[in-house]
């Protein structure tokens, strides 16, 4: 699904916080929900049993709609934040939610059988806006992308949901995260233009990397920089491949190949070999202001270009959101 | 200005004199030859246009072939001219006025489609600094085709909290966020509205 939130433009009807489902040719649309959200819907999310999906949107609320038979019910609104929600991501358990916001905060969510929506904590670590939450793919930890250039990582610990490490490295921005399939590395997308890719090493690891307590500590093992020209706002790390995608700024899409002969203390990655006829990973890339969709395919050039849809608001030039079709 | 009764910051800003009008060229007036955008170049764009109409000398569609809606109003606004008569938030003159903007200070390269400007607020710790950035940025975002990436920062050195601005101006989702407010709108629009 996409999001979709009109700012003001000229001469546009100000339809905002409307949500279709109809991600471009091919697909027919199925519903359009436009009664939850009074401004940009930032991101969406689906549940990982598939039948709910969650809305994270500028008004400063999060939507749950429940597939029915004949479309989609907004069965609960979460309210809380102060401001703009920026993000919203299911855990794999798929009882825990967790929102970001503007006011610097991370919310996590507990829902139980009868859907009842708890928030279960409210965590404060980061100073400035936070721009994206992410759950590990097979524990209860979760990630987030901030504004003040960091990375955090929260867990519950008796009983409280607590900040366990802080990822310090990039220079400006931090949009966004991706695990990688198991989960022991992390990669960070920044608008310092570069990525970054962070491992965890638990107390009494074989490389000898010091940890405090009984936290894992997570080490930068590799930076790619270079290759981005201006703010990379989003990274998926394909959990087939091991391949890394990236959304920029300058209107191109790349996608990172580890080579084989990769130290995993010390991996390196390149661009992917455009004239390999085995890459076969197409990308689908949706704009959140429009519902523009681009498939991009390996390319010959150096610095392949995708060109969108000019539909673009005016206002505010679509961030991408970009995963992988698995 | 939004201030209403209270007390200017800079009661006293120098003023700059306005640079005249640019003579138009021969190449210029002459429909049948593209004008590139280039730092004083000239162009006046309209919602959803670009660029001239007509073919372009190499014989290859131009944009309005490429299904941009073009239409050229008048001659000659580049991003310079197209920046200078911002009004100040605060006094009723021009950021170009208060040697605010300067031309020398706008970088455009249209090959790349990049146009960066760097304004100067009058006084180091001018709270109005993220507010004419703002406009700048947003005139620039009304005007320019799409294609183009737009950074707005403050001359180096002239701001007490210019990377604190400068990294708001350039995030692009807090500035869309920030429009999506009807009072902050309003008062961008008055500071690109022109003044009689």
């Amino acid at each position: 699904g996409l999001g979709r939130g009109l700012g003001r433009g000229r001469g546009l009807s100000p339809r905002v916080g409307t949500i279709l489902l109809s991600p471009g040719p091919g697909w027919s649309c199925r519903a359009v929900l436009d009664e939850g959200h009074q401004r940009t819907v930032r991101r969406v999310a689906w549940s990982p049993c598939g039948s709910y999906l969650a809305s994270a949107s500028f008004d400063a609320t999060t939507c749950i709609w429940k597939k029915q038979e004949d479309g989609f019910e907004c069965v609960t609104t979460l309210e809380g934040h102060e401001n703009e929600v920026k993000s919203v991501a299911w855990a794999p358990s798929g009882t825990l939610l967790a929102t970001c916001s503007r006011d610097k905060s991370v919310w996590v969510w507990e829902v139980d059988e009868e859907e009842e929506y708890e928030c279960v904590s409210v965590l404060n670590s980061h100073t400035q806006d936070v721009k994206h939450v992410v759950w590990h793919p097979n524990q209860e930890l979760l990630a987030s992308a901030s504004y003040d250039d960091t990375v955090k990582l929260y867990h519950e610990e008796e009983d409280d949901w607590v900040c366990c490490a802080t990822l310090e490295g990039h220079e400006s921005t931090v949009w966004s995260v991706a695990f990688d399939r198991s989960g022991e590395r992390l990669a960070s997308c920044s608008d310092d233009k570069t990525v970054r890719i962070w491992r965890q090493y638990k107390p009494g690891n074989d490389e000898g990397v010091v940890c405090s307590g009984t936290d894992p500590t997570w080490k930068c093992i590799c930076n790619l920089s270079g290759y981005h020209t201006r703010t990379i706002y989003d990274v998926a790390w394909c959990h087939l491949t091991g391949a890394l995608a990236t959304a920029c700024g300058d209107d191109a899409i790349r996608v990172f190949e580890e080579s084989a002969s990769s130290d995993p203390q010390q991996p390196t990655f390149s661009l992917a070999a455009h004239n390999s006829p085995d890459w076969a990973v197409t990308l689908h890339c949706s704009a959140s202001v429009l519902r523009t969709s681009v498939e991009a395919e390996p390319s010959r050039k150096k610095r392949p270009r995708v060109s969108f849809s000019r539909h673009m608001s005016l206002m505010a030039r679509a961030v991408f959101p970009v995963s992988f079709l698995e | 200005g939004p201030g209403g009764g209270a007390p200017l910051e800079n009661a006293n800003p120098l003023i700059y004199r306005r640079s005249g009008e640019r003579p138009v060229t021969a190449r210029e007036e002459d429909d049948e030859l593209p004008d590139s955008i280039d730092d004083r170049e000239i162009f006046d764009i309209l919602p959803g246009g670009e660029g001239r109409a007509g073919p372009r000398a190499d014989g290859r569609a131009g944009a309005a072939a490429q299904g941009w809606a073009v239409e050229l109003r008048s001659a000659f606004l580049n991003p310079a001219h197209l920046i200078r008569s911002i009004n100040d938030p605060e006094h009723p003159l021009t950021l170009e006025e208060l040697n605010v903007v300067e031309q020398v200070r706008v970088k455009v390269n249209d090959a790349e489609s990049t146009v960066a400007v760097e304004f100067t607020p009058t006084i180091p710790h001018c709270s109005m600094a993220t507010l004419i950035g703002l406009s700048i940025k947003v005139k620039l975002i009304r005007s320019l085709p799409e294609r183009f990436k737009l950074d707005v920062h403050i001359t180096p050195g002239t701001h007490a909290s210019e990377h604190a601005v400068n990294k708001q101006l350039a995030d692009k989702e807090r500035v869309a966020a920030a429009l999506e407010n009807s009072h902050l709108l309003e008062v961008v629009n008055q500071c690109l509205s022109a003044r009689s």
